[in-house]
């Protein structure tokens, strides 16, 4: 009884967060006639590719997702670089002023946000990066949440392994990459999906920066489908469709590590 | 030659604990040298100062007469086996092996032949594509040693490598790993806080304790001429009895007072004494090994002592027996099962004063001729 209805409430809540994916989808496939006709999906017949057609002669939409592609994959990568060695030195080596310096990351993790957004315009303004995709990339560079991420996964470790790997001739940084990162695998999974979704749906700091529409991000070119007097709604749907595709398929892709990752140190053992 | 010397060696941690005091200490090259001492007594943190793992706070260390106290691990040139192993979970047997040569640019036909050739010797062929988590505790430990010995390192130190090892294996494991020695002639330094794998394994056995190097000798040497009643109950299993005693003339020569009874030293013992008439009246402690007592019979007159038996264990052809003497004091005797004993049961053993160990009453061994 008690997991009948433990199963039902989780039913329910699954259809919850499913119904806002269902609606996008089949709002992709509706004409721009029947938008406000059908809650969802229309009849069979009345389905139709014509958003899509529509997407692709009102904007570069290819353009755009190749700009993503290329602003998320760099950031990931380079905050993958710095996280991970940032967490590997937290993790495993005592230093003075540690402490402080963990304290003052924590702390930077506290500030919102849109607090940031004049002062850090200010400093790109001055590095000339407006309007350039290293202007999106550079601030990102260093992830504080990503350091503790790999610090937390890294202290369990076994210290006894760093030294066979210092005693078989590695140096620091060697230890690092032959030993350390690839041990580290499930969490590197968990954080490449964080990192790439929070690079790939970012909205309000390249709408800042970018204003050259062919150097445009897929959040802010299809925004640029709503305009004052009139959105069209289907094409804009089947957009958002193409866009969070990748993002799907990453997550089937490192499904298995992300999930590890996360409950990592869960389970004693 | 890879002699290893610790010079005046002290290791004192930021919090003022000082984990090795004054360490002077040779190993010879091709030396089985084995470390052994309780928890705690600093055998480990010298391995791993030898390791260059740990800074030392003062003194010098010389491997194959080279100083290295500054020198990082990698350039001193000796391998280590951890307790956990430490394999790298990710890599595969062969993996793990070949890391060390592929660290120090080995030419890659080269890696292959020699990890081969150890793996071979091992007895780690078959496995050489697995990971180390498909591995039972033995075979992970051959890893430990094939990847330590790939390299032909001048030295090779193991800190307590059997003891995640079940009792059997850990036998087993003993033996090939002294085999092994013997077969490479690469000096050893061993960690173990067993005395049976210190006196079954070592050309040479290093007692510790507190951070105190005890005595340094040869296993037989250790058990027969203690140098304290630390190294005298600590080598040896069931422990060294220690009993308190006085020395005394009796007739012509000399006996002890132990327990309350009179145990005539014999001409041939008191002769050793510097100087028999003034030992007289001389407090001791007297070191008696459990498998040193005589059947009661067979000892002579007036070397016995009588107790009372408050415990005993069979194991098979033999019996422990715990008793309390005359004044209290528990002893532990081996003796034979063929008549067993029970709890209550009043009884004689016999002493045989030329297998007594005589100690001053600060602990230090009583020198005599």
């Amino acid at each position: 009884m008690r997991r009948t209805i433990i199963y039902s409430l989780l039913m329910l809540f699954a259809i919850l967060c499913l119904v806002p994916i269902i609606w996008l989808v089949a709002s992709a496939f509706k004409a721009n006639a029947d938008f406000q006709v059908f809650a969802f999906a229309p009849p069979v017949d009345r389905l139709t590719l014509a958003n899509f057609f529509s997407l692709f002669r009102q904007m570069p939409f290819m353009r755009f997702m190749m700009n993503s592609f290329f602003v998320a994959g760099v950031t990931v990568i380079v905050q993958l670089f710095f996280s991970s060695l940032g967490g590997f030195a937290l993790a495993k080596y005592a230093f003075a002023g540690k402490k402080v310096i963990m304290g003052v990351m924590l702390a930077t993790m506290m500030i919102p946000g849109p607090v940031l957004l004049a002062p850090m315009y200010e400093l790109i303004y001055h590095l000339r990066l407006v309007d350039t995709h290293l202007g999106l990339i550079v601030p990102g560079m260093v992830n504080v949440f990503g350091m503790f991420l790999f610090r937390q996964s890294m202290l369990s470790v076994p210290d006894e392994m760093l030294q066979a790997a210092r005693i078989d001739g590695c140096n620091e940084f060697q230890i690092f990459w032959h030993v350390v990162l690839p041990v580290s695998r499930p969490i590197i999974g968990a954080f490449c999906l964080i990192a790439f979704m929070g690079t790939w749906n970012s909205f309000l700091w390249p709408q800042i920066i970018l204003q050259s529409s062919d150097r445009f991000t897929l959040p802010i070119g299809l925004n640029q489908m709503v305009g004052v007097y009139e959105a069209d709604y289907g094409a804009l749907m089947s957009g958002t469709l193409l866009a969070v595709l990748p993002v799907v398929v990453l997550f089937f892709l490192l499904q298995k590590e992300f999930i590890a990752g996360l409950t990592k140190g869960a389970v004693k053992g | 030659m890879a002699d290893i010397a610790f010079m005046g060696v002290n290791k004192t941690y930021p919090n003022g604990f000082q984990a090795v005091h004054n360490l002077d200490l040779t190993i010879k090259d091709g030396e089985f040298l084995v470390m052994v001492g309780p928890s705690g007594c600093g055998k480990s943190t010298t391995l791993r100062m030898l390791a260059g793992l740990e800074a030392i706070s003062s003194g010098d260390i010389f491997i194959a007469g080279q100083r290295v106290n500054d020198l990082h691990p990698q350039a001193r040139n000796i391998a280590m086996v951890f307790q956990s192993y430490a394999l790298y979970p990710h890599k595969t047997v062969q993996g793990n092996i070949e890391f060390p040569l592929r660290m120090a640019k080995v030419p890659a036909d080269q890696v292959k032949a020699r990890a081969l050739k150890i793996a071979r010797m091992l007895e780690l062929e078959p496995l050489l594509k697995r990971k180390p988590g498909l591995l039972s505790g033995g075979q992970r430990q051959r890893v430990a040693m094939a990847r330590a010995l790939v390299r032909d390192p001048v030295a090779f130190l193991m800190d307590e490598p059997l003891s995640n090892l079940d009792a059997k294996l850990r036998v087993q494991m003993r033996a090939e790993i002294a085999a092994l020695q013997q077969r490479t002639g690469t000096t050893t330094v061993y960690v173990t806080h067993d005395q049976v794998e210190a006196m079954t394994m070592g050309d040479r056995v290093a007692v510790f304790k507190d951070g105190f190097l005890q005595q340094v000798d040869t296993p037989q040497q250790l058990f027969e001429r203690p140098v304290n009643t630390f190294v005298g109950s600590f080598i040896g299993s069931p422990s060294m009895n220690l009993i308190a005693s006085r020395i005394e003339t009796s007739g012509d020569g000399l006996a002890l007072n132990l327990a309350g009874e009179c145990i005539a030293l014999g001409h041939g013992l008191a002769a050793r004494f510097d100087n028999p008439d003034g030992s007289a009246g001389l407090v001791t402690q007297i070191g008696l090994r459990p498998e040193d007592v005589v059947e009661p019979h067979l000892a002579g007159e007036g070397q016995r002592l009588h107790g009372r038996v408050v415990l005993t264990e069979l194991l098979g052809r033999e019996q422990m027996v715990y008793l309390d003497l005359r004044d209290g004091t528990r002893v532990v005797a081996r003796l034979h099962a063929n008549h067993r004993l029970h709890t209550g049961e009043e009884i004689a053993i016999g002493i045989d004063p030329a297998r007594l160990y005589l100690f001053q009453v600060d602990g230090r061994a009583l020198t005599y001729r």
